[in-house]
């Protein structure tokens, strides 16, 4: 498809609410009566509630960790979050049958009309549950499943139970405890050995109410030699509250299997967006994780890769895009625990106006293995003079057999390449964005056509409004 | 009306005044040289007309084809018509070559029209067979890494593609051997029209043995002091700068 017909879903774009009745309302603060009232309109079996409890016993346990992280987290207010909204825990198999505000919604921003362009499936989440999941017959008749993940609790217990919060444990941080308490929505996806899905499968996400938190619980299982191909989007209105994103992610890649899981993130300015993703790589098999993030308060995400299996491999490319006033906290995980692993780590920023951009990083290779190799490069971009990049690379590599590579890059957009640029016609907005663009390039060369284009447009869009 | 016509230009640095009543005019369709020693003003003046927010203009005006473009935008004055190849032309990372001269192209349409990108790129490959310069060289990143000769190359393209109607060039010369020299002088020359004038800034000679220009002057302290035929810049290889110094002594005097 050309670069034209791709679908146009810019940072404005996102910004609208249409009212909205919700048939299911858990109220206002987190308690054990909320945990019983979503288990409850979910029907859930008496251990996925036991699975709740003890999530929200940890989480309540569990400090905020201000002691590495920014204390912007202190400024949550957990009590003024509303924890569940929905209209039902059924999704439509029809877009018709969607209810018409949040089908409204859905269209404004795009998805049914990606979906007939490029998608093997989509689930569209609108606040708590799906309002919307299909996938294509071809892939139902071979075995994969794609559903949201309370269906897949009901439906798919037996291979749910079996994986779900076995890479992120709920005690991994206490975003992974609130949301291991109180999740709803996200996918469940199985692909069966040797199936390979041609196509992408989509999901997405959208916040429409004010105060609301958004929990969604995402697990896929890529069996051996099957591939996959997953792409998330999110929006929000901006509202003058504060809204609380966070998410679980684990993927399960078994031996052989490659998984790809993109996100392009578009959150408003008042979304707090921490957010847990873990992949599993046993042996042979391929994760890689690109990760764009514009948007939001303050992101704090880190996806990461535990290389199980001998010649796993891990990948993170990720962007992130801080503009005036927001915080992307943003970095990779590798974690090598079997010989001849390999990980590499792209990560490029740009902060903008009072942006700041953190790249986190942890990579650990053990004394005992051989043959593992790591390749780590950061490069910071800062827009302007009061623009802030800080850079915590924690690389440990313990043994002989092993070599880790490292490279990390601070630069700047000069005020003569402005000019340069500026001669030959362009404005200041169009000359930062190309600048920016530039920087990103190599990158999004990586990323499949509808997303690079898409976020394309989104750089443009912040740059627009970051040159007063 | 039209020409590019400075006049009584006033421009200075902090307390330091860099142009001194400096007066000029290029009519269309010719070629002019502005000679001079280093540190008389020739690249102020460039950046100057350009737009750079540096420089605090303190008076004059200068007009292009009649319309005042001092204390515009570098943007505005780009669509007005005016391009200025620079000294040292500045590394775009990551940009092709042809993504930049496209997105300068698209700065100037309408926000209804769009490109149209098969006719653009057959006309890049035009104008690059024209100033022989190699296909592979539109995907490289904008001046990364070039060579002084590739710089200057790449500036004489997007001039060949924006079509100003006034170019001026600022030590376009500087750092080119011989035959990067000839490809360059090549393209000037290409331009040449009766619809578009150009201002050479060069400090030595040897560019105008391969631009032959209609008038040649001659700059010293922040204005112009002679002006004269292309025989003006043969006299002033001959007898160097010190001689213009040395007549100017004699007339202050």
């Amino acid at each position: 498809m050309s670069a034209t017909e791709t679908i146009d879903l810019d940072f404005e774009k996102g910004n609208f609410h249409y009212d909205t009745e919700y048939d299911y309302d858990a109220g206002t603060g987190l308690s054990e009566a909320t945990i019983d009232y979503i288990s409850g309109v979910k029907e859930e079996d008496s251990w996925v509630r036991d699975f709740r409890m003890k999530g929200l016993r940890t989480f309540t346990d569990k400090p905020m960790p201000t002691h590495w992280a920014t204390r912007d987290l202190d400024n949550i207010d957990f009590n003024k979050i509303r924890y569940y909204l929905s209209k039902g825990q059924t999704p439509s198999r029809t877009w018709e049958e969607v209810p018409e505000d949040v089908k409204n919604t859905f269209e404004r921003l795009g998805i049914p009309e990606q979906e007939r362009k490029f998608l093997a499936g989509v689930e569209a989440q609108f606040d708590s549950e799906a309002a919307y999941s299909r996938m294509k017959d071809d892939l139902a008749k071979e075995g994969v499943i794609f559903v949201g993940s309370t269906e897949g609790l009901r439906e798919h217990p037996e291979i749910f139970r079996r994986w779900f919060g076995k890479v992120i444990p709920t005690s991994d941080n206490k975003f992974s405890a609130l949301n291991s308490a109180v999740f709803s929505g996200g996918s469940f996806i199985y692909v069966p050995p040797g199936v390979k899905v041609k196509q992408p499968l989509q999901a997405y996400f959208r916040i429409n109410a004010e105060n609301f938190g958004q929990f969604e619980r995402t697990l896929i299982i890529a069996d051996e030699g099957s591939e996959v191909t997953y792409m998330e989007g999110c929006t929000a209105p901006k509202f003058e509250t504060s809204t609380l994103h966070s998410a679980v992610v684990e993927l399960v890649a078994l031996k052989g299997a490659k998984i790809q899981y993109i996100t392009v993130q578009n959150w408003s300015n008042n979304v707090f967006n921490l957010v847990t993703k873990r992949a599993r790589a046993e042996e042979e098999a391929e994760v890689k994780w690109i990760d764009c993030n514009i948007g939001s308060r303050l992101t704090m995400k880190y996806p990461g890769v535990i290389l199980k299996g001998r010649k796993a491999r891990g990948e993170v490319l990720s962007i992130a895009l801080a503009g005036d006033g927001q915080h992307q906290d943003t970095g990779a995980k590798m974690i090598h625990a079997a010989d001849e692993t390999s990980s590499n780590i792209i990560a490029k920023s740009i902060s903008v106006g009072t942006g700041r951009s953190s790249y986190r990083g942890i990579v650990n290779v053990p004394r005992n293995l051989k043959g593992c190799k790591n390749n780590t490069e950061c490069d910071a971009l800062l827009i302007n003079s009061n623009s802030r990049t800080d850079t915590y690379p924690a690389i440990t590599v313990r043994g002989d057999g092993n070599s880790v590579q490292h490279e990390a890059s601070v630069s700047k957009v000069s005020a003569e390449q402005i000019f340069y640029m500026r001669q030959r016609g362009l404005s200041e907005a169009q000359a930062m964005s190309l600048s920016v663009n530039g920087f990103v390039n190599d990158l999004v060369r990586e990323f499949p056509m509808e997303y690079s284009v898409e976020l394309k447009r989104l750089i443009e869009m912040e740059m627009e409004g970051s040159v007063g | 009306m039209d020409s590019l016509h400075i006049e009584k230009l006033n421009v200075s640095i902090g307390e330091k005044s860099i142009l001194n009543d400096f007066t000029l005019t290029v009519p269309k369709g010719e070629v002019h040289a502005l000679m001079g020693p280093n540190g008389t003003g020739k690249s102020t003046l460039a950046k100057v007309l350009a737009g750079h927010q540096d420089y605090h203009t303190d008076s004059g005006s200068v007009l292009l084809d009649g319309k005042e473009i001092l204390g515009k935008e570098p943007d505005e004055i780009s669509h007005a018509g005016l391009f200025l190849a620079f000294q040292y032309p500045l590394e775009i990372p990551g940009v092709s070559i042809a993504n930049f001269i496209r997105a300068a192209i698209e700065s100037r349409l309408g926000a209804e029209e769009s490109l149209d990108a098969p006719a653009y790129y057959r006309r890049l490959y035009e104008k690059m067979d024209l100033l022989q310069i190699d296909r592979k060289f539109t995907s490289r990143s904008l001046n990364e890494g070039f060579s002084g000769g590739e710089k200057k190359r790449a500036e004489i393209l997007q001039m060949a593609m924006l079509e100003p109607t006034y170019c001026i060039l600022d030590e376009t010369d500087s750092g080119l051997d011989i035959d990067a020299l000839k490809v360059v002088s090549n393209g000037v020359n290409f331009m040449r029209s009766n619809e578009r004038g150009s201002l050479i800034i060069t400090h030595y000679q040897r560019l105008l043995d391969y631009i032959v220009p209609d008038v040649v002057h001659v700059m010293w302290d922040g204005r112009i002091v002679k002006s004269g035929g292309k025989g003006l810049a043969l006299e002033l290889e001959e007898k160097g700068y010190d001689w213009v110094k040395d007549e100017l002594a004699v007339a202050c005097s």
